[in-house]
């Protein structure tokens, strides 16, 4: 190819540099450039970056989280080794322009009117006329056709022939150089608005990257940047109300502060819903409070609508609980006490509780209005309903284990009825697994409650045992009185079983303590024995309520009653000695915003229109070259064209041809 | 003969002169269908949407210009829609009720006689060919053509059907990955049709057809399995007018690198089989459609990921994330970057290049495909 001759005849008039610009130019480096990018880029996607060390050190153990982070693998796109490929892209890259681009640009406007007859000749197209116009006649009658096709011609007398040259596409040439410059140009603007200089300055020691997690004002000045660090991306999430004149940037295992030269107060964020809940849009009313504006500028943006001031550009990227006001009600699980206790909290903040257990530390972890569930209901299509508002807690001993959960505000209707729902997780990476609380008549938690607590009252579970008992031993035997004993005191016992364990408290007290033969049967009559019981006290727990059962025990009752012994069989793996019950609350939400300051934007688009202009130049502006070689033999004028294409030789031969047709015609 | 009487023989003509009757026509048609879509819907587009609707009014008469067959797609599937359009009036309703929307041209009966041509088209195009069997060669192309028609139909009923279900839902069907396959299948088949009619030759529309086919496949079983033909509303991110233009941008390289993948295939099947070669077009067109196809995939896919890198710009607040998917564009293009080096400054040619061009297919189809579904990330569309 003409081009690598070039490179040879240079590399020889200078062997030093020569070596090295041939190297850095050559297109084996630039293709294997091309593809260890590539591969290089796929580990990142495959590894997800950026994430918390813990997990990774979860994912891969203490060993190979200590190799992947020597290699930079949490972060692929900054570590060393990938920029210095970039680097090497960018400089053969430059170098490939720089040796090719004079002598494209000589090409560009050269007509070549010094050709040789012999080369035109042993071209693939070519055609020969004798003729017997003169050599201007046939100049004056080619002219126009070769310019209708879109050549421009330049002509020249040469000795004894007459050269005509056309050209056509000279652009096509343009679009090599615009296409590489464009990668160049790219890079560096991108290199520009990386976090290079941030990298460097943490890997030398000048900023310590903060991990702890305190509040921005106690961030130690070594973390902080300078409010004119030309270029950052990072985010801050402002609570309604509040202001930040700052924003955090992740790096590594850490984070940085960034000031601003301004302070952005949210008034209110929003979030729009359709009609089957999905969010449709999210908005902030921002104020921004800049010492030199005369008054604040005030401004709503949204996803996709980012704000602009002062090349800082300001984007809505998420959301989040500004820690809204809850008011709480903690009703005891455990225990015949089943008064509720009132208290107040807010989101993010934790509170100390005294329970049966000893200390607890409730905290706050967020709340959402909204709750989108996919709902399967049996013999219907799966649809999206709204739970409405929940918020989530943890529940942590003294010896720091912590239990997390989930709880609805209001009931929420399954298959019919309605339950409380709350959600419990022993481990962050599993599913809540729910438990469903059911409503009482009066639509209130109070009638589970007070059964619960019933089912702990040890006095009221004897003095109801004895009754049962006596009741149900037949007359001949009223007067047994150990008999009665026994069955009073099994009664006690299973009741107090189940209310600690649930039923499965129950089978394996029996799979214990029973003889394998007899183990079903035992078991049969003790649930026969148990579910009496709890009938009883339940039915008594109505007719304190006021029910009125002489009617029997309406359908309603029946289920809540079915239900609420699902519930207290599931308390024994709950976790919590309480229950706590969202009374009500002030919502306060917060922004999450993304600010991003990127100077070498322009650079890169300026890349991106030249890289276009270049791909669309080089595909579709086909270059060709026509030339026509006229002079006089065997008393004729002989005529011969010869042409080729640069790229599209197929599309140049059908040209060739149709041209050839023409000219056909006009010379004969 | 003077050197006046020559010249005045051959008189120069513009481009402008070169255009026919039906050329004029056509662009007033097209002028006056968006004039309608203007004075319609003008008062709700925002300036950037103008300006898009203006872009593509141009492109289409220019393609129309340049590619005359399209002008007869364009008619029949305007007609149909308008038709379709005018069977719904307000309501959905009569899309369970209208005999011609139910079982014609409501948008998913669209896209099933779509689906139900594409494939009968792949088989009558292998037979075409080892039959050599010319007139079954244009049944296929019929074929070909009336699943295009469908496949347009399909989604541009499906455009008014998204208002139609709620006026806050309506948005170009190009959101999800259901929608997309039909948009890849699409434009796949006229990228090929573009070829078969300039080449003239059938012989490669079965090899293209089986990837189109295959996108068909996985469209039917995602929509009966994962009810994915459902029409959901947009999430915030995806309302700006740069989708608009992106995705399509983003489909026309995908279908043109699909269509090089297969034309790889015929070239490497033609290059072991006597047989097959017989009955194909020579390795030289053949290698000549593969390159050409990867540029046009390569120019469109640059403005695709380029105008993926604006929209970002503005909706995550930068204009590259490496995200997954971004980050697979650029693997992509790299990929056929190095592929049109090499064959344009080391002039490779033949085998090396046909499989390379093989291999791009699954590069390209885990950018389209496979991020989404093993990958997680910013590109919150078309999870499966
Ligand atoms: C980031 C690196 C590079 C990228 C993304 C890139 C991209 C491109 C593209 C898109 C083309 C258009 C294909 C065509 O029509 O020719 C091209 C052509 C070309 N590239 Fe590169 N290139 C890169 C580096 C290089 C380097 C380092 C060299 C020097 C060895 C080089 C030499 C060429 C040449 C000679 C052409 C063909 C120009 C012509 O003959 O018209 N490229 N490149």
């Amino acid at each position: 190819m003409a081009l690598s001759a070039t490179a040879t005849r240079q590399s020889s008039r200078n062997p030093g540099s020569g070596l090295l610009l041939g190297f850095l130019g050559s297109m084996n480096l630039a293709i294997t450039l091309l593809v260890t990018v590539g591969i290089a880029s796929i580990v990142g996607t495959v590894l997800k970056q950026n994430e918390a060390y813990q997990n990774y050190i979860i994912k891969f153990g203490p060993f190979w989280f200590e190799v992947f982070n020597a290699l930079g693998l949490y972060d692929v796109y900054s570590a060393a080794w990938f920029l210095l490929i970039l680097t090497f892209l960018v400089l053969s890259t430059s170098t490939c322009i720089y040796r090719n681009a004079p002598q494209m640009l000589h090409d560009m406007r050269s007509y070549r009117l010094n050709v040789r007859f012999s080369s035109l000749n042993a071209f693939h197209n070519r055609h020969e006329w004798r003729t017997n116009s003169t050599p201007a006649a046939l100049l004056a009658s080619l002219t126009p056709v070769v310019q209708d096709f879109g050549y421009r011609i330049r002509s020249e007398q040469q000795g004894d022939h007459l050269i005509v040259s056309g050209k056509k596409g000279a652009i096509n040439r343009l679009g090599y150089l615009f296409t590489h410059v464009a990668i160049v140009v790219i890079c560096l603007g991108g290199l520009l608005d990386g976090n290079l200089p941030l990298k460097w300055r943490a890997f030398t020691g000048d900023i310590a990257i903060e991990t702890r997690d305190i509040p921005a004002s106690e961030v130690p000045p070594a973390s902080r940047l300078p409010v004119t660090n030309p270029s950052f991306r990072g985010s801050v999430s402002v609570p309604e109300g509040s202001a930040s004149d700052m924003v955090f940037l992740t790096l590594r295992d850490g984070y940085l502060v960034q000031p601003l030269p301004f302070t952005i107060r949210v008034k209110d964020f929003r979030i729009e819903h359709y009609e089957t809940g999905q969010p449709k849009s999210f908005e902030s009313d921002l104020v921004i409070d800049d010492a030199e504006r005369n008054e604040p500028l005030e401004a709503t943006i949204a996803v996709n609508h980012p704000l602009l001031y002062k090349g800082y550009a300001i984007y809505q990227a998420s959301f989040g609980d500004g820690g809204s006001e809850l008011e709480l009600r903690l009703w005891p699980l455990l225990g015949a006490d089943g008064t509720p206790r009132d208290i107040a909290g807010a989101v993010f903040k934790d509170l100390e509780l005294d329970t049966s257990v000893g200390k607890l530390q409730l905290e706050l972890t967020n709340f959402r209005l909204f709750n989108i569930n996919p709902v399967q209901e049996e013999g219907k299509e799966k649809t999206l309903r709204n739970f409405g508002p929940n918020f989530s807690f943890k529940l942590r001993n003294e010896r720091g284990e912590a239990v997390e959960y989930e709880n609805y505000m209001s009931p929420v209707t399954m298959d019919g009825r309605d339950f409380y729902l709350s959600g419990v997780r022993y481990e962050p990476a599993e599913p809540f697994h729910y438990l469903y609380i059911p409503v009482d008549a009066q639509g209130g938690i109070e009638r589970f409650m007070q059964f619960n607590t019933w089912l702990h009252d040890l006095e009221r579970i004897q003095r109801i045992a004895g009754e049962t008992a006596a009741q149900s031993l037949p007359e001949s035997k009223a007067d047994a009185p150990e008999l009665a004993a026994g069955l009073t005191q099994s009664m006690v016992r299973l009741v107090t079983l189940f209310a600690a364990r649930g039923f499965d408290g129950v089978v394996e007290e029996v799979e214990a303590s029973v003889p394998e033969a007899e183990q079903s049967s035992v078991l049969d009559a003790y649930l026969k024995v148990l579910q009496t019981m709890l009938a009883v006290m339940y039915a008594e727990l109505l007719t304190e309520n006021g029910v009125d059962l002489t009617q029997g025990i309406s359908m309603q009752d029946s289920v809540f009653f079915d239900d609420a012994l699902t519930a207290i069989g599931a308390l024994g793996s709950y976790g919590a000695p309480l229950y706590v019950q969202l009374d009500s609350f002030r919502h306060i939400q917060s922004t999450g915003l993304q600010i991003a300051r990127a100077p070498g934007k322009t650079m890169v688009y300026i890349g991106f229109a030249l890289l276009i202009a270049g791909v669309f130049c080089m595909f579709y502006v086909a270059a060709n070259r026509l030339w026509f070689w006229i002079d006089t033999k065997d008393g004729q004028t002989r005529v011969l064209l010869a042409g080729s294409g640069l790229r599209h030789q197929r599309d140049f031969e059908k040209e060739f041809v149709r041209l050839q047709q023409i000219l056909d015609a006009r010379f004969s | 003969m003077t050197q006046n009487e020559i010249l005045g023989e051959y008189r120069r003509r513009s481009f402008w002169q070169t255009l026919g009757m039906f050329d004029w026509i056509w662009a007033l048609a097209v002028l006056a269908g968006s004039g309608f879509v203007f004075s319609r819907y003008g008062a709700v587009m925002d300036s950037y949407e103008l300006a898009i609707m203006a872009g593509v009014t141009l492109a289409l008469i220019a393609t129309g210009w340049s590619w005359k067959p399209l002008r007869m797609l364009s008619v029949w599937v305007t007609a149909l829609t308008l038709f379709a359009i005018w069977r719904y009036g307000n309501t959905l309703v009569a899309g369970e009720t209208d005999f011609f929307l139910k079982f014609l041209f409501a948008s998913q009966s669209a896209i099933m006689w779509m689906s139900a041509l594409f494939v009968a088209a792949t088989l009558t195009y292998f037979v075409a060919m080892l039959a050599r069997a010319e007139f079954t060669g244009k049944v296929a192309s019929a074929m070909t053509w009336s699943a295009t028609t469908m496949g347009l139909v399909g989604l541009l009923v499906r455009w008014r059907e998204s208002y139609l279900v709620n006026p806050d839902f309506g948005h170009i069907p190009v959101s999800n990955l259901y929608e997309v396959f039909v948009l890849f299948a699409v434009i796949t088949a006229l990228i090929y049709l573009y070829y078969e009619r300039r080449y003239r030759t059938r012989a490669m529309g079965g090899f293209v057809l089986l990837v189109i086919s295959s996108a068909v496949a996985f469209l039917l079983w995602y929509a009966f399995t994962r009810n994915a033909a459902e029409i959901q509303p947009l999430v915030p991110a995806l309302q700006s007018y740069w989708m608009k233009i992106h995705v399509p941008a983003n489909f026309i390289g995908y279908g043109a690198f699909a269509l090089a993948a297969m034309v790889g295939v015929a070239w490497l099947l033609n290059d072991r089989s006597s047989f097959m070669s017989a009955r194909m077009p020579s390795q030289d067109i053949l290698e000549d459609v593969m390159y050409k196809s990867i540029a046009l995939g390569f120019a469109f896919f640059t403005v695709a990921t380029i105008l993926g890198a604006l929209w970002a710009a503005e909706a995550w607040g930068g204009y590259w994330s490496w995200d997954p998917k971004e980050t697979w564009a650029l693997i992509v293009w790299l990929n056929y970057a190095a592929w049109l080096h090499m064959h344009l400054t080391r002039g490779w040619r033949g085998a090396p290049m046909a499989w390379w061009s093989v291999i791009g297919l699954f590069v390209t189809l885990f950018a389209f495909v496979g991020v989404n579904m093993f990958l997680s990330g910013l590109h919150s569309y078309g999870e499966l």
